[in-house]
């Protein structure tokens, strides 16, 4: 088989895409394992050292902060607790109030549907005063409910939800109601198996949403215990400039590579699910 | 009270549409209705009426005794094959055919009894595991009747359910249903808009047109005798030539021959109607004809041309007489076969 240039020119391109992607990744897993000094002295590494397992265990058990309490551990539970609530719920609002939109034919469907769609040019650091006001005035500051609650609502998805049911055919609904479905067995028993793949998709989305909040729980949070990966990589950042100590650069490019791990962990999980959905060509 | 009785359905959509006049029918039970008319017509909003699946604006359906008007589509136990066939997509075929059963609270058992019998029954047995996209067209057909029948339900009704096949699958599914119903002996309704499908399946034939059904009979009724200008053009393939002409005096003048002693009192505008197989060759006949063109479908001959004034017409001779293009044929109609109607009002006059 001749390869033609053209091909050799998009391999090119497709290739130097890969490497921008990867390389940056790379430098900081390399950099993770060794010591800060030589870093700070030789600059970036591309081989690994002989410091990784130190650095990673440094950074998962040391306890820091101001109280010298929480570890990077502890943050990395909160923030998939928090993606994770944030990622659910979202889904299973969206998809449900899609279903309402979609399908109870109520006059102020469409008004309410725009309503929803405009949410979107009021993100969460728009209207973060009162949205702290009313969790404070809940009690909710410094608990997983206050950190997920006021961030479950999704413009975005309950679109994404509506264009989808909205290309389901009619007679589906028809024929299951002859088969004497009502309308939450044909919710679950249709909409959601045949949404699957459009779950895995957003519930990926909102995942990584969810985990790289930081203004919300920085706000929201003042007890420790509650801090998330994101706030935690500031925190580490700043350390550097308060003592005489040497900046603790290897120990961050360890808490970087660890903090993507949940993410990425998401994303393999659900990407079966994506590709099985991709290849059985429902109709 | 016949088995399931419909009392002056009217049908009129939000936006005014009137889709359904007036319309009343009974059909007994264990009897093959098909409701046959052009796309747009108005049949299939009477059999989703039936259905439950469209509101009914005035009037009445009886089903089995009991009021349907304000009954739930659940709940009026009737099956439908669709179009489509609206197969549930992420199901197999076991559970497309279990689904309506599973809902009604039916034991696993009866279940699995149920659908293995009616898979048999419709020879799908084999595909039970799969997923309706990996089956053929013919195959979802099946699957989408077997839905129907696994239900044992008190009406089946089908919506244009052959039309997404092709011509030879057609003609088999046709008669698989013909068969299947005669066999489980379910009262259904059957919508088409192919005449030739609605005559071979057909117990009674309604045929419908804006909304309003112009003709009720067995398929033979209608076509020996039918009583409108839509329904002699809608029903009979090739369709009927038209002719206008006047009548006058029990004296029908048309363009080009004259018809004595006609047995209408009718005096005006008529249109005459001659179905192509009415005809024969004889000398110095009624009717003659410049041949243009001939289709040989073996049994038949289908010959097209135009009369002396132009005006296009179609015999259908046996397949074994030679016609040549371009020759003049001089044709007889048959044991005065033909049907007057009234140009005004289409009505049948003779």
């Amino acid at each position: 088989m001749k390869i033609k240039p053209l091909q050799i020119i998009a391999h090119i391109i497709l290739i130097l895409g890969v490497l921008l992607m990867v390389v940056p990744i790379w430098i900081s897993f390399a950099s993770s394992s060794h010591d800060s000094v030589t870093i700070l002295t030789e600059g970036m590494k591309f081989h690994i050292g002989d410091q990784l397992a130190r650095n990673y265990n440094e950074v998962l058990n040391e306890k820091g902060g101001w109280s010298e309490e929480v570890t990077a551990a502890k943050m990395f539970i909160n923030s998939f607790i928090m993606a994770l609530g944030i990622a659910t719920l979202k889904v299973v609002i969206s998809a449900m109030s899609a279903y309402a939109l979609v399908y109870y034919r109520f006059k102020l469907a469409v008004p309410i549907f725009w309503l929803i769609f405009i949410t979107l040019l009021v993100p969460l650091e728009v209207r973060i005063f009162p949205s702290y006001k009313i969790v404070s005035d809940l009690g909710l500051t410094n608990s997983y409910t206050g950190l997920i609650l006021p961030l479950v609502a999704s413009a975005t998805a309950t679109f994404f939800f509506r264009q989808f049911y909205k290309t389901i055919p009619d007679e589906l609904l028809e024929s299951a109601k002859l088969d004497g479905a009502n309308a939450w067995s044909f919710f679950i028993d249709f909409l959601v198996p045949l949404s699957k793949t459009m779950i895995a998709a957003m519930f990926i989305f909102m995942f990584v949403y969810g985990y790289s909040q930081y203004l919300w729980p920085l706000i929201m949070t003042t007890a420790e215990e509650y801090w998330t990966v994101v706030m935690g990589m500031k925190i580490i950042y700043t350390e550097s400039y308060e003592g005489v100590a040497l900046p603790r650069t290897a120990e961050r490019f360890a808490y970087i590579i660890l903090s993507m791990i949940p993410p990425v962990l998401v994303v393999v999980f659900l990407q079966k699910w994506f590709i099985k959905g991709l290849i059985q060509t429902e109709k | 009270m016949s088995f399931l009785d419909l009392k002056n359905v009217t049908k009129i959509y939000p936006n005014g549409t009137k889709a359904v006049h007036e319309t009343s029918l009974s059909v007994d039970e264990g009897e093959f209705m098909v409701f046959v008319g052009p796309s747009g017509c108005g049949k299939s909003t009477l059999l989703r009426m039936v259905a439950g699946l469209e509101d009914i604006t005035e009037g009445d359906i009886n089903l089995d005794g009991k009021l349907m008007n304000e009954v739930d589509p659940s709940e009026r136990d009737v099956a439908m094959v669709f179009q489509n066939y609206a197969l549930y997509p992420h199901m197999n075929v076991y559970n497309n055919l279990a689904y309506g059963l599973k809902n009604r609270g039916i034991d696993k058992e009866t279940i699995e009894q149920k659908v293995n019998d009616a898979a048999k029954l419709l020879q799908i047995s084999d595909y039970l595991q799969r997923k309706p996209s990996m089956l053929s067209g013919g195959q979802r057909q099946r699957v989408a009747m077997g839905r129907a029948i696994v239900r044992n339900p008190k009406i089946f009704l089908f919506d244009e359910p052959l039309s997404n096949l092709d011509a030879k699958l057609r003609i088999q599914m046709r008669l698989e249903i013909k068969k299947l119903q005669q066999k489980v002996g379910v009262t259904s309704i059957f919508v088409t808009h192919d005449q030739v499908e609605a005559m071979t399946l057909a117990d009674r034939l309604a045929v419908i047109n804006n909304g309003i059904i112009e003709q009720l009979g067995t398929p033979i009724e209608i076509y020996d005798n039918p009583k409108s200008l839509f329904v002699a053009g809608f029903i009979g393939s090739p369709q009927m030539n038209f002719l206008d002409g006047n009548l006058k005096n029990k004296t029908l003048s048309a363009e080009g021959f004259e018809i004595k002693d006609i047995d209408s009192d009718f005096e005006g505008e008529v249109t005459l109607g001659i179905r192509p197989e009415h005809l024969s060759q004889s000398e110095n006949a009624l009717i003659s004809l410049k041949v243009e063109l001939v289709e040989q479908l073996g049994s038949d001959n289908l010959v097209y041309g135009q009369l002396k004034n132009k005006k296009d017409f179609c015999y259908r001779c046996p397949g074994n007489q030679t016609i040549e293009k371009g020759s003049n044929l001089s044709l007889n109609i048959e044991n005065n076969k033909y049907y007057i109607f009234d140009k005004s009002t289409g009505k049948r006059v003779n």
